[in-house]
Formats: C-alpha cells, structure tokens, sequence
C-alpha cells in the first residue's frame, strides 16, 4: 500500500495514501474536535460534509486553514493543530453556531450527553460576542410524534440524521432543505413526521449531537402510575436493554445486568416485574409454527403459499414495508412482536390470573427502541381503546427514572424476575441481535420437524455483524435458506431480489437498526464507537450461554400458557390474541387519471 | 393514515414523465428536470414533485430539498402579470429597495408570493441589462426604467384596467 509522510504538531508520523489529517492525527492520539464528522466503524456509515469547520488545522504554505476531516494527507505536509490561528478560529466557529442555538441546556433533554456543550465546555465559552447581531434566532415549530420529538431550534446541520435517513436506513423522510437561516432538516413539504415514510427507528435520535432530536419522555406518566394505588403495574424488559443500562452507570459496555435490573424495577415499585423474554419464547413457538405450516405446504407442491416468511418482530422494519413494500405484505409473518404478545397476554390470561381489571392495569415496557413507542399505540393493539402496552420507555428513560428515584444501581442485589411471565431462555435472549430470532427459530423448527434432539445449539453461521448474511441449515435433509439483514438498506436488498423473482430463501430475518435491537434508537448513545455494539453483541451470546434452557419450547412456563389457556400454537385463541395484520401505507402519488 | 391521493392533470402527468424520460430518469440530472418543469408550468407544486421522485428513484423530501434551496424555483404558481423587481448592483445603488417596497405596499404582498386573484407575482432578479435605466423593472416581458416609488401605483393600474 502506498504510504505518505507527514508532521502534525511537530511529530512525524506515516499514514496510507487517502488518509484524512482527522484521522493520522487520530492514529497519534491527537483530538481534533469535530462536530458534525460521524463515523460508524464497520457499520458503513460516514457522515462528513465538512460543513461544521470545528476540526480546522493551519497547514504550511497553505493560504486558509484546513478542515482536518475532508482534507486528505499530502506527502511532507506540515500541520499544526493547536496553533493560536487554529485556537481562535475554532473558537469563532463556535460562537457562531451558538449565536444560532437556544441556551436553554438546563431544561434540555441531551444535557450531560451534547457535544454542543461538550465544546463549549472545551472551549470555555463564557459570553457570546455574535448574540444579538442584527438578527433573531431561526425559529421553528417543536414537532411531536408519537416517538421523536424534532426540536428544529437546537439544529447544527450536521446532517448525521439524514444521513442515517437516507443512506442507513433508505427511509428518505429527511433532507436538508431552504438556505442560509431558515436552512434545517425536514421532511417533503415540511409535513408532520407522521405524514412521511418514517419508520420511527430512532435512528436519527442516536446519532443527533445535540437536543435537536430526542426521544418522547414517557416518565413522567409511568411515576404517576406507580404512585396510584387504584392501578396495577406490570413492567417488561427487552432483551437488548440488559447488555447495555449498565453503561448509564458507569459499567463497562457489555456488561449483563439482568438481575439488578429486575431488582431496579422492583425498588422503583411495579408490582409485577416480568420479562420480554417470556414472550420471545412465545414468538417463536407462533413465528415458528407458521414457517412449519408454510413450509410444508410449499413443499407438497402448494406454490401459492407465501415464501420466503419474513420475522416480525422490529416494528420500524413493519412501518418500512408498509410504507416502501405494501404489496408484499403477505409475506411478513402474522405474529405480533414480542412487546404487543407480552401486553395482550398481560391484560387477558394475567389479568384474570391475578383478577385485575383490564383498565386498572397499566402495561409498561422497557425497549431499546423508540420505534415500540409508535408500536403500542397503534389502533389494532387496543381493546375498546385501551392498549395493550400502555407506555413503552427506552433504556435512556429508564437510567433516568433510577437516577431520580435515587437507586444506588451499582450496588443493587440481583434478583430473579417474577413469575409466570419472567421465565425465559437463551433462544430469547438472542432476540437482541441480528441473527437472534431466526437462529431461536431454528432451534425450535428442527426439533419439531425432526422430533429430535439437536446435535448443537450454537448456530455459529447464523451470527455476525455483516450487514447482509445468509445460510443453508440442514434440517435431517430439508435444506433451509436462512436470510438475515440489519439496517433498512440492506433489508432493501433482500426485498428488490422477492420482487425481481431472484429470491432463494425460505426465511428472512430483518432488524431495522444496524446490528440489531443492541443498537437500537433508545439504547445508550455510542457517539459512534462501534466497539460499543461489538460489546453488547457478545453480551447477548454470553447471556445466551449462560441460561439453564436454550430452546423456546422448552420454556415450562409457555408449556403451561398453551396447556392451560391458549391451546396449541396458530390456534384460534392464539390468532386472537398474538397475531395482527398488516395495511398499505404508501403515501406517494396515486394520480386520478380521469381528470 | 389516510392515503393520500393526489389529483394531476393527465397531459401534465405525460409531460412531466416525458422531462424525466428525457433525462434518463437520471437522479443527477434533478435540477435540468425540475428546470424544464417550471419553464413547462411556471411552478413546481408538491404533486410534481411527488412524482418527479418517484421517476427518478429518490425521496421526495430530497426533491424538496433542492426545490427550497434554490430561490429560482417556486411552488407557488406565478400572477398572470408577473413583476419583477431588479436588485442588482446598478438598481440596487439608485434606489430598487424603494421600488420593490412600493410594489409590496401597492399589491400587499411579499416577494415570492402571487395575489389571491392570481393576477400579480411579485419576485426579484439580479440584473436584466439594463443598467443605464436603473432602477429597473420587469412586468411579463415588458421592462420599465428610471422607477421612482411614486411611479408603481401607475403601472400597476394600467394592468388592472386591462380586464
């Protein structure tokens, strides 16, 4: 490889050729401060417009200053990253950007966690010289949906979200649009969100540097419900949130906090403390069932049964295809994801187990998602308009609540999750990443198929971070093509080759969020270390690993479900209550040609 | 969510697809497209635009994008008798600001904007050269120099005794 020579701050220092001065003075341990750059390592994800101008550095017979994250190394350049012009100029950039940005970091929802402020701090911005120049603030509307609140007055114009918009996730519901002051990010139109092809992953909330994009704070209603002694309160948590809360406080990422998260939940005063895991059990026993049904069908000569059958469970992935793919929505299986099987199970076989009225139950869940919060308010979860799942919380909102409640979690005692919805098994806990829910699928379809044991647990070829994976598993003879995508754009791939006729597989996985739920939009921010996600995602094997059971149907608790209340899997109480279905939601021009 | 469905005319709809065509349905050329939209139908309303992106594969809200980045391109259709007020350098310097208020005072309306009547745009441009005539301005394609905010409240009646 071709190799150039440089100086930065006086140190010699050889980089390939195409290396950017970000990153030589980077692989020296030297931190230019940047705003808007976003890298995402092995994620495929590069935001660098250079369009912020914080990370600029003095570079030898160059007139201006240079911004260090698009300009590449030159053989024998010469670079001074700190000089007084450097210093000075950075520190005007700055300013300038503040001169456009509320103050409010007090009252602001990414205070502590903002690399605005993060800066400023930096740069020890005391006054402002540009406030109150000539011109006004930009002002815009707060925006709320049902999951993302756009406050387009704390907008820097990094563009990280439309990138994560656009290139990520293939979704196109932001772009940057107007110029000069009134420029900022939107959608077509400048419509509501929800009248856009948003999936409400949350993405864009993960990577926003600062208070532009956030997440709706469910707290302050699930405080009030605890403290009302006329209602019950069950709580689930997803998978994906026990290998990363523990990062809010102060753990090493990938750490499992399994057992003091229950024993959070149970200091902060829910009455029932139950897992999501149990109904990933669930899932897959429906999920599974259906791939069986359909599979065998096909394989007696019915080619009109619709293949491949793709998972369910990631409710950003259901708003995508509704939206991009509404004529393939046979596909998708018809079971409800883990979080709205949980609910309706709460508030029906629960309900009546502990004699409990449907309306004085409140149903919570903790997800690493801001797509569930969408999710549980849709109208097809709901009885006579009362969900299913009444609030759904991410993992930052929960940290929260246990810093309010002032819970000492570091030093909380481990304890084991309520029964009868808290037991659960490895199968689940791989829910939390990509791969996860085929691979516990697969556990369960070839045992049922095969009625035999399985000589191995491990799916090893069904793991991985690449984006797009797929493999054969044997099933005694059955050769079964197992797809598996992560991150909308690849999950795009997958569904042009359906439609092209080009597909080969039997059964697609898909996660909308690059990596899977352990990376999802409500998880802790990674400010773009993707050793962050690698952490969380060896967590979930090593959780995995260590639970007594690793098969879905070997759960003794949804051995029981099915004994004593639901029948059989795809049965009729099941269809009730764990299936859904799916609607068009395209919203592009349909033209009346009449006219 | 109610789908939305939107009303286009047919030959607009064949003339638009047609552009795009042209162009190869090429995303690259989003700007020739939009270009010889608006010189087609004097506007670029949201439904065009729509449909502009899906010819050629890209999301709407990129469209919209580069439709509000521009000031040349409009979504509001333009008056029967557009006005268009210099602000070069030349009319600029000998007093067009003035003018273009008086338009604004005359018609009630701000620049961009086009009369609930739809007979009056109002919009500015840099230089139509004419500067030895400066302050100038353009009505359609008839041009009026050396203006004076005293001489608007004139020009703007011939147009309406035109009806």
């Amino acid at each position: 490889m071709d190799t150039i020579k440089l100086t930065i701050d006086n140190r010699e220092v050889e980089v390939p050729k195409g290396t950017t001065i970000l990153k030589a003075a980077q692989s020296m341990g030297i931190d230019i401060p940047t705003l808007c750059h976003f890298e995402f390592k092995g994620m495929d994800v590069h935001n660098k417009p250079g369009g912020c101008r914080i990370c600029v550095v003095e570079v030898e017979k160059r007139r201006n200053l240079a911004p260090a994250c698009v300009t590449e190394c030159m053989e024998g350049m010469v670079v001074r990253t700190n000089s007084i012009r450097v210093i000075n100029a950075r520190k005007t950039v700055l300013e300038l950007i503040l001169s456009d940005h509320p103050n409010d970091c007090l009252q602001c929802a990414k205070s502590g966690n903002c690399e605005l402020q993060a800066l400023a701090i930096r740069f020890g911005i005391r006054e402002n010289p540009f406030v109150g120049e000539g011109h006004e603030q930009s002002t815009y509307q707060v925006e709320v949906s049902p999951s993302i609140i756009r406050d387009m007055n704390k907008c820097v114009m990094c563009r990280r979200c439309e990138t994560m918009c656009n290139e990520m996730q293939t979704v196109g519901a932001l772009s940057a649009i107007e110029r000069g002051f009134p420029a900022v990010v939107s959608t077509a139109f400048n419509q509501h969100l929800e009248l856009s092809p948003c999936t409400f992953c949350g993405q864009c909330v993960a990577v926003c540097p600062v208070g532009a994009l956030t997440e709706v704070d469910h707290t302050p209603k699930i405080i009030r419900a605890i403290a009302d002694p006329t209602k019950k309160t069950v709580v689930q948590v997803a998978p994906a949130v026990r290998v990363a809360l523990g990062e809010e406080f102060g753990m090493e990422p990938g750490s499992i906090v399994t057992g003091k998260l229950a024993a959070a939940l149970k200091a902060l005063g829910f009455d029932y403390v139950f897992d999501t895991d149990w109904s990933a059990d669930l899932t897959i026993m429906e999920e599974g069932t259906e791939l069986i049904g359909r599979l065998t069908k096909y394989l007696a000569g019915d080619k009109s049964v619709p293949l491949p059958i793709l998972t369910s469970c990631c409710p950003a992935w259901v708003n995508f295809f509704e939206h991009q793919f509404p004529e393939m929505r046979d596909l998708p299986s018809t079971a409800k994801s883990p979080q709205q099987m949980f609910g309706a199970i709460a508030k029906s076989y629960f309900a009546e187990k502990i004699n409990c009225k449907r309306e004085d139950m409140i149903s919570v869940s903790v997800m690493p998602c801001l797509a569930k919060k969408y999710e549980c308010s849709r109208d097809e979860f709901k009885v006579n308009g009362n969900p299913d799942v009444d609030y759904s919380i991410s993992t930052r909102e929960l940290a929260r609540l246990i810093k309010m409640a002032n819970i000492d979690f570091n030093a909380l005692e481990p304890i084991p999750f309520d029964s009868p919805l808290g037991e659960s098994t490895g199968a689940a806990v791989i829910f939390g990443t990509t791969g996860g829910v085929i691979e516990a699928a697969v556990r369960t379809a070839y045992e049922v198929i095969t009625k035999k044991t399985l000589p191995k647990i491990d799916f090893e070829e069904l793991r991985g971070l690449e984006g797009v994976r797929s493999a054969t598993i044997d099933v005694d003879g059955l050769k079964l093509n197992i797809g598996i995508a992560h991150g909308l754009h690849n999950a795009r791939k997958l569904l042009e080759d359906i439609k092209a006729g080009k597909s080969q597989f039997h059964a697609i996985e898909i996660m909308a969020c690059p990596g899977g739920c352990i990376d999802g939009g409500g998880q802790p921010l990674h400010h773009g270390n993707s050793d962050i996600i690698k952490a969380r995602w060896e967590a979930i094997y090593r959780a995995d690993r260590e639970m007594p059971i690793r098969k879905s149907h070997e759960n003794p608790s949804i051995q029981a479900i099915y004994k004593e209340y639901l029948g059989e899997p795809c049965g009729h109480k099941s269809h009730e209550l764990l299936h859904t279905h799916y609607f068009d939601r395209q919203t592009t021009v349909e033209v009346d040609l009449e006219k | 969510m109610d789908k939305i469905i939107i009303k286009l005319n047919k030959d607009v709809r064949a003339k638009v697809i047609d552009i795009c065509n042209k162009f190869n349905n090429d995303p690259g050329e989003l700007i020739n497209v939009l270009h010889q939209t608006q010189d087609f139908l004097g506007y670029l309303p949201a439904e065009v635009q729509e449909l502009i992106a899906e010819c050629l594969h890209i999301p709407t809200a990129k469209v919209y994008g580069v439709v509000s980045f521009y000031a040349f391109f409009t979504m509001t259709p333009k008056g029967k008798y557009p006005i268009s007020v210099c602000l070069g350098t030349a009319c600029y310097v000998r007093g067009a600001e003035k003018v273009l208020d008086a338009f604004k005072k005359e018609l009630n309306l701000e620049v961009g904007q086009t009369t609930p009547d739809g007979k009056f745009s109002l919009t500015c441009l840099r230089c139509v050269g004419a500067c030895g005539l400066a302050p100038v301005a353009m009505v359609g394609d008839k041009v009026y120099g050396r203006l004076t905010p005293a001489d608007i409240k004139g020009i703007v009646d011939e147009y309406r005794n035109m009806e």
